[in-house]
Order: C-alpha cells, then sequence, then structure tokens
C-alpha cells in the first residue's frame, strides 16, 4: 500500500460528497454528502500523517515534534466537529421544515432578488 | 527644576481641564457645573506657576534655551513629522503672558458669568437649553481650550504642529466670539472673525506648503522652527533656493499674522468680535489670539529680516494700522469698541517695531500691553455689569459709584498712552526709539503714524474714561434703547471675584515697564534684560540708547491729546464735541463708519466680485461638471448593478457550485503553472 492510494481514495471520496453537496435537492442528502466530503477529508489526514512521520520511536527523543500524530489529532477533532454540525444542521431542516413543509434546498431561495 | 515634562503639564493640564468640563462635568454633571469655574481656574493657576517658573528657568539659564528632544509623530518614508516644544525666551515671555492674562480674566469670570448675576448681558441672554447653568460649564470649557490652543501654538518646535494650534485658536475664537449663538449679531460676528483670519490663515497655509517644496530635497528637516530659522537664510546666501522664494514665504507668513492679529486690512473682525463676554474680549484682545500674529513674526523673525521687501511692508502695515484703528476709537461710541480698535492700533506698534528690526521692544510691548489691555477690558465689564450697557453715552459719573474700577481704569488708560513711569511708556518708548533710529523712509513714515497714534491714544482712552466715570449719570441700560440687559441699574462696585482681578492687573500695568525692562541697572537688575534675552540669538546691531528729547516729546504729545479729552468732555467742555463734530463732519461720519472698509467687502467684493462673478463660475462648473460626473458615475453603477443583480438566484447550491468551480481552477492554476 502506498500513500498515493490513499490519497486517492480521499479524493475520490470527497469527489462524491462534493458532487452530491451540489446536485442532491434534499437537505438531509445534502448533509450526508457533506459527511462523506469529510471523511474524505480524514482519509487523507491520516494517510499523510502516517506516511510522512516516522513510525517507530527512537531511542533518544531529539526532536519531540516528529513524533506528532498532527493528523489523527486534526480527524478526531473533525469527526467531533462533523458530529456537533450534523446535530445544528438537522435542527434547523427540522426548522424550515416546520415554517415551509418542505425540507427541498431549491425551496428556500428567500436570497433571491 | 523644569524639565520637559513639565513644560508639557503647561499646555495639558487646561486642555485636561477643557476634556473634564466638556466630556463629564456639562454632559452628566450639569446641577453641579459650578464647580467648572474652580477647575479651569485651578488648572490654568498651575500652568501659571509651571510657566513662571519656566520664564524664570530660561531667564536664568545661560544657555537661554531648555532644549529638548523631538518626539516623532508621524514617518512617511524617510520624512518625519515631529511634535516637540521650542522653548526660548520668546515663548518662555508668551507662556507667561498667555497663563498669567488668562488665569485673571478666569477669575473675573467667575462674577461676570454667575448666572444669577443682573444688569449683566448674559442674564436675559439664554437660549432655551441654555438657561440656568449649563452655560457655565460650556463657558469654562472653551476658555480651557482656547488657553490650552495658545499654549500649544507658542510651544510648538513645528510649522506643522504650529499650524494645528493656529487653527484651533481660531476654532476656539469662533467658539466664544458666538458664545450667545441665539444672538443673531454675535452669530455673524463669530462667523466674520473665522472667515476673516481664515484667509489669512491660506497665507500661512500657502506659505507652509511653499516652504515645504522647496525644501524637502535640501537635507535636513525644514518643518522643525528652529532649522528655518537657523538654515534657511543661509540656503537663499549659498544660492540654494532664490531669494525670490523667501520673500513669498515671509509675505505668506505675514499674511497669516494680518489675520490674526486684525492688520490692515483683514481688521474688520476684531471690533465685532466684541460681541462675545466681555472676559472673552479681554482674552482675546489681551494674550491669545491676536498676539498670536505678531509671536509668529517674531518666531519666525530670521527669515524676515533676511527679506527687506516683506519687512518693508511689515513697517508699512503696522504703521498704517496704528493709526487707521486709532482713527476709528477716536469715534466709537461703544467702550469696548474703543479698547478694540486700540489693540488693533497697538498690534500696529507691534509690527512696525517688528518691521523695523526690534525684535526685543515688540515683544516687549507685547508683554506690557497684554496686562494693561486685559485690566481695561475687564474694567469696562465691571462697568457693564453696573450700568447694563456698553453704550458710553448712557454712562457717566461711576467715579465714586465704582471707585476700584475707576482707579485700576485709570491706571490702565495711563499705561496705554503711554505716561511715565507706567508700563506702557517705556515699550511704546522703545518701539518710537527704534523706528526713529533705523532712518530710512519707511521707518520714518511708521514713526510719525505712531507718534500722531500716541495722541489720538490718549485721546480716546481719556474720552472713555471721561465719558464713563466723569459727569452724571446718563441712565445705563434704562435708557439705552439697544442695551442687551434687561435687569435694574444698580450702581454698585462689582463683586469681589471681579474686582480682584483688576487690583491685580493694575500692579503690572504699573511697574513691569521699568522692572522688567529697565533704561540703566536698576537694583540689581540689568538694564535691557529684557531685550538682550530676547534678542541673543538674532545678532541684531546694538539697540540705541534711551533717548530723553524722544521721550519727553512722546509724552508731551501723549498729555495734549488727554488735554483735548478733557477740554472736550469735562462737565462744562471748552470744546463741546457738537462743535467739533460741526468742524469735522464729514471725517467724523468716515471715521464712525469705519473708512467703510465693511461695506466695501460687502457690497463691492462679497456682492459683485463674488457673487456676481466668481460664484456664478463656479455654480456653472458644480452644476455641469461636478454634478453631471456624480450623476454618470452613478448611472453606471445603477445600470452595472441591475446586470451583476440577475446573478442573485437564491439557489444555495449555484453558490456552491460557483465557489466551486472557482477553486478548482485557482488550483488548477496554481498546480500546472500558468
Amino acid at each position: 500500500m502506498t500513500l498515493e492510494r490513499f490519497l486517492i481514495l480521499g479524493a475520490i471520496l470527497f469527489g462524491i460528497g462534493l458532487y452530491g453537496v451540489l446536485s442532491k435537492k434534499h437537505a438531509i442528502a445534502v448533509l450526508m454528502s457533506l459527511e462523506i466530503m469529510f471523511n474524505g477529508v480524514n482519509v487523507t489526514a491520516v494517510a499523510l500523517s502516517r506516511y510522512t512521520v516516522p513510525y517507530t520511536v527512537p531511542d533518544t527523543f531529539v526532536d519531540a515534534s516528529r513524533f506528532l500524530l498532527t493528523g489523527h489529532v486534526f480527524t478526531v477533532f473533525i469527526i467531533t466537529v462533523a458530529a456537533a454540525e450534523v446535530a445544528l444542521g438537522l435542527a434547523i431542516i427540522i426548522a424550515i421544515y416546520r415554517t415551509r413543509q418542505s425540507v427541498l434546498i431549491t425551496d428556500a431561495k428567500e436570497l433571491s432578488r | 527644576m523644569i524639565n520637559e515634562q513639565l513644560v508639557w503639564a503647561i499646555f495639558f493640564i487646561p486642555l485636561a481641564s477643557f476634556c473634564l468640563l466638556a466630556l463629564l462635568v456639562r454632559p452628566f454633571f450639569n446641577s453641579y457645573s459650578y464647580i467648572s469655574g474652580p477647575i479651569a481656574i485651578v488648572s490654568i493657576g498651575i500652568s501659571f506657576i509651571l510657566s513662571l517658573l519656566t520664564f524664570f528657568e530660561v531667564a536664568t539659564n545661560s544657555n537661554h534655551n531648555l532644549v529638548s528632544e523631538p518626539n516623532s509623530w508621524l514617518e512617511i518614508g524617510d520624512f518625519h513629522f515631529t511634535v516637540g516644544i521650542l522653548m526660548d525666551p520668546l515663548t518662555a515671555v508668551m507662556l507667561v503672558v498667555v497663563t498669567g492674562v488668562s488665569l485673571m480674566v478666569q477669575i473675573y469670570s467667575m462674577g461676570y458669568m454667575k448666572p444669577s448675576n443682573h444688569g449683566s448681558e448674559n442674564a436675559e441672554h439664554h437660549g432655551p437649553e441654555e438657561l440656568g447653568k449649563p452655560v457655565y460649564a460650556r463657558y469654562f470649557a472653551y476658555m480651557s481650550l482656547f488657553t490650552a490652543s495658545m499654549l500649544g501654538l507658542v510651544m510648538a518646535a513645528n510649522v506643522v504642529q504650529l499650524f494645528v494650534f493656529w487653527e484651533l485658536v481660531g476654532l476656539c475664537s469662533y467658539l466664544l466670539i458666538g458664545f450667545w449663538f441665539h444672538r443673531p449679531a454675535a452669530a455673524a460676528a463669530a462667523k466674520k472673525a473665522f472667515i476673516v483670519t481664515r484667509i489669512g490663515d491660506f497665507g500661512f497655509l500657502i506659505a507652509l506648503m511653499y516652504l515645504f517644496f522647496k525644501t524637502h530635497n535640501k537635507g535636513d528637516n525644514y518643518l522643525e522652527i528652529s532649522v528655518i530659522n537657523a538654515n534657511l537664510p543661509g540656503l537663499v546666501d549659498a544660492g540654494l533656493i532664490t531669494a525670490g522664494a523667501l520673500t513669498l514665504i515671509a509675505l505668506g507668513m505675514f499674511v497669516g499674522a494680518i489675520g490674526k492679529s486684525g492688520q490692515f486690512p483683514l481688521h474688520t473682525w476684531l471690533p465685532d468680535a466684541m460681541e462675545g463676554p466681555t472676559p472673552v474680549s479681554a482674552l482675546i484682545h489681551a494674550a491669545t489670539m491676536v498676539t498670536a500674529g505678531v509671536f509668529l513674526v517674531a518666531r519666525f523673525f530670521p527669515i524676515f529680516e533676511h527679506s527687506p521687501d516683506v519687512m518693508l511692508i511689515v513697517t508699512i502695515i503696522g504703521g498704517v494700522t496704528a493709526i487707521f484703528a486709532a482713527t476709528m476709537g477716536l469715534v466709537a461710541n461703544d467702550i469696548k469698541r474703543v479698547l478694540a480698535y486700540s489693540t488693533v492700533s497697538q498690534l500696529g506698534y507691534m509690527m512696525l517695531a517688528l518691521g523695523v528690526g526690534a525684535y526685543g521692544p515688540a515683544i516687549f510691548h507685547l508683554f506690557t500691553h497684554a496686562f494693561f489691555k486685559a485690566l481695561l477690558f475687564l474694567g469696562s465689564g465691571s462697568v457693564n455689569h453696573a450700568t447694563g450697557t456698553f453704550d458710553m453715552r448712557y454712562m457717566g459719573g461711576l467715579r465714586r459709584k465704582m471707585p476700584i474700577t475707576y482707579i485700576t481704569f485709570l491706571i490702565g488708560s495711563l499705561s496705554l498712552a503711554g505716561i511715565f513711569p507706567l508700563a506702557g511708556f517705556w515699550s511704546k518708548d522703545e518701539i518710537l526709539l527704534n523706528a526713529w533710529d533705523k532712518g530710512d523712509v519707511a521707518s520714518i513714515i511708521g514713526f510719525s503714524l505712531a507718534l500722531i497714534a500716541v495722541f489720538m491714544t490718549a485721546f480716546y482712552m481719556f474720552r472713555a474714561l471721561l465719558l464713563t466715570f466723569e459727569g452724571d449719570f446718563r441712565g445705563g441700560s434704562d435708557k439705552d434703547p439697544e442695551a442687551q440687559a434687561h435687569g435694574p441699574v444698580h450702581l454698585t462696585e462689582s463683586p469681589f471675584p471681579m474686582v480682584l482681578p483688576l487690583v491685580i492687573l493694575a500692579i503690572p500695568a504699573v511697574i513691569i515697564g521699568f522692572l522688567v525692562n529697565p533704561i540703566k541697572d536698576f537694583g540689581g537688575i540689568p538694564a535691557h534684560w529684557f531685550t538682550h534675552k530676547l534678542e541673543h540669538s538674532l545678532h541684531l546691531p546694538p539697540p540705541p540708547a534711551f533717548d530723553p528729547i524722544l521721550a519727553i516729546i512722546s509724552s508731551l504729545i501723549a498729555l495734549l491729546g488727554i488735554l483735548l479729552a478733557w477740554a472736550m468732555y469735562k462737565r462744562n467742555p471748552y470744546l463741546s464735541p457738537a462743535t467739533m463734530g460741526r468742524v469735522a463732519g464729514p471725517i467724523y461720519t468716515l471715521f464712525l463708519n469705519k473708512y467703510y472698509v465693511d461695506e466695501v467687502y460687502e457690497k463691492f467684493i462679497t456682492g459683485r466680485i463674488y457673487y456676481n462673478g466668481i460664484a456664478l463660475i463656479s455654480d456653472w462648473i458644480d452644476r455641469n461638471i461636478v454634478d453631471r460626473t456624480v450623476n454618470i458615475i452613478g448611472w453606471l453603477g445603477a445600470n452595472f448593478g441591475s446586470l451583476i443583480r440577475e446573478l442573485q438566484t437564491g439557489q444555495t447550491q449555484m453558490y456552491a457550485t460557483v465557489t466551486s468551480v472557482g477553486i478548482i481552477i485557482i488550483a488548477a492554476v496554481y498546480i500546472f503553472g500558468m
């Protein structure tokens, strides 16, 4: 397994998600697509972290920054934030549904001229 | 003993007082506004003490200047604007004058501006929101700001700094002359003062810009006053800038001085400025506003000295103003206007002195004049407090009712008339002596004009004195149809806060002449130390020695003026003013109408040239070029906007698509390069 494969997987996931976000009419489907985009990013971050930072800890701790698990930490953050964001997004969708009996985002177009 | 921080404090304490009064007391604690007087007085009192200490420090310092490093304010490229203090003998003298007179005036204002004071002009002139005490806080706030700006002006080390405070002084005079802004005359006078001095300021500003334009590539920072004075004449001698350029710079500065100091032909604002409260007039005329012009010429004296043409103009303008204003003072009926014309005339003397190169005597006269002129103005306010009018035709017989005011006013008048041995005698004599000694045609003309003005000064001061204090009382505000006060006439001496400054100011009006600048060594005071100190860095020729004959002649002329006034205005005059009026009818009318200068300005310059000439052209330009350009720009915006508006569909996904495509394009450009 090489780094490139992971990156390609991440890019495909991100692309699928982006397509969903841009094309789906149903707000829930858009949210789900967003999740796929997040996970595309997560795969990329973890893969880069795994492949570019040395895996084994050497005998002497010369440079601590080389053992940072930056990508992993970011991924955990993204998952947490995404969870919160989905909760918020669902709440908004429910609020929209209550006011206009529809969850199609094409119907929410008050900002048009 | 005195360091830079303390000198800055002289300026910042009155400024702090202004901020406190204007931003805290007036908006939030108006019902306690009686504290604003003490706040202002204490702050200016501290400044006064510091100024005195600074003055003695400078006077005893063999180095003559207390130098402080300028602080950097603004840097543009390798160009530095700085802020700093220029503390030389001139500044030290001005600090004492400004803070001293301002302190006296503010103590006096405590009595004069008192809301409950009946009979005085302000009692009946509250606008709807001015009823009661707000006047008090606003008044003292402006007074503090006025003092602070003038202090900043005299301390400025740099022309930009100087100009900022120069304009601030103008602004404060506008605010204070128009203090009773609900009175149309006051509002008009304030506007007039502002606009007329603006014309002068414009000349000053052009001079500064021209100076910068000519010198910005000549190495030193030519915005520093000390650098200008030290190096600019040298630049001319070295041929780096032309003598004509220097003349233009000096001329522009003098135009500024003409405006601020009320010299002919921009003197018209000064008499109208009498619409302000009387203590304000005292401050404007004695210490702050009008001396700024003289100060400016004195400050840049090395430049003026280096351009003989401008010195000639200064001499002539000074001499002409001295006599021109004095003639108008002869016939004015308003006691404050008499004093106003006398101020213009005395400022003419100072300009004349500067023009003939008598730097020290000019500042000496500024110094002595500040005290007795403040005294006279405050005295006229005291008279007004009792009678409710400023018109001398409705006064009279106040000598027994107001003895202190009478005696102090008499001292001030004698001093102004130049009677031995009062302060005015010494300074006026120095000026006459120097003008005579210079000896060229312009100086002799100036000298003759000044000598005639001595006669007129003595005459109009004693005319005012006799009309006001002698004879029978002629009814005050009850009789005067134009009087501003509606309270009852109450002929008693003014309250303590008003009398105290009169007495205090009377002392320097007597002694400061020979104490500060004695003609011979006098009890440990070296002869002429004041002028020597001022002139030490100027390399002027040695001053002419005291000439007893000239002194006697000028004194005799002054006495003649007093005699004539006595003959005309005593109880049973030998020469009644009516007879004189018949003999000199047309001249009298000419003087009374102020030579029709106001009419010329209004009818001809404003009406003809401005309204029917320049204004029409600018109107056409405004309508057809400026407005049309603006309309085209607006039309373009509106139409372009309606195109763009079509993109606004409200579909979030479309926006997101556009954004994504944009990012992809940017990324593509970034990755694959262009």
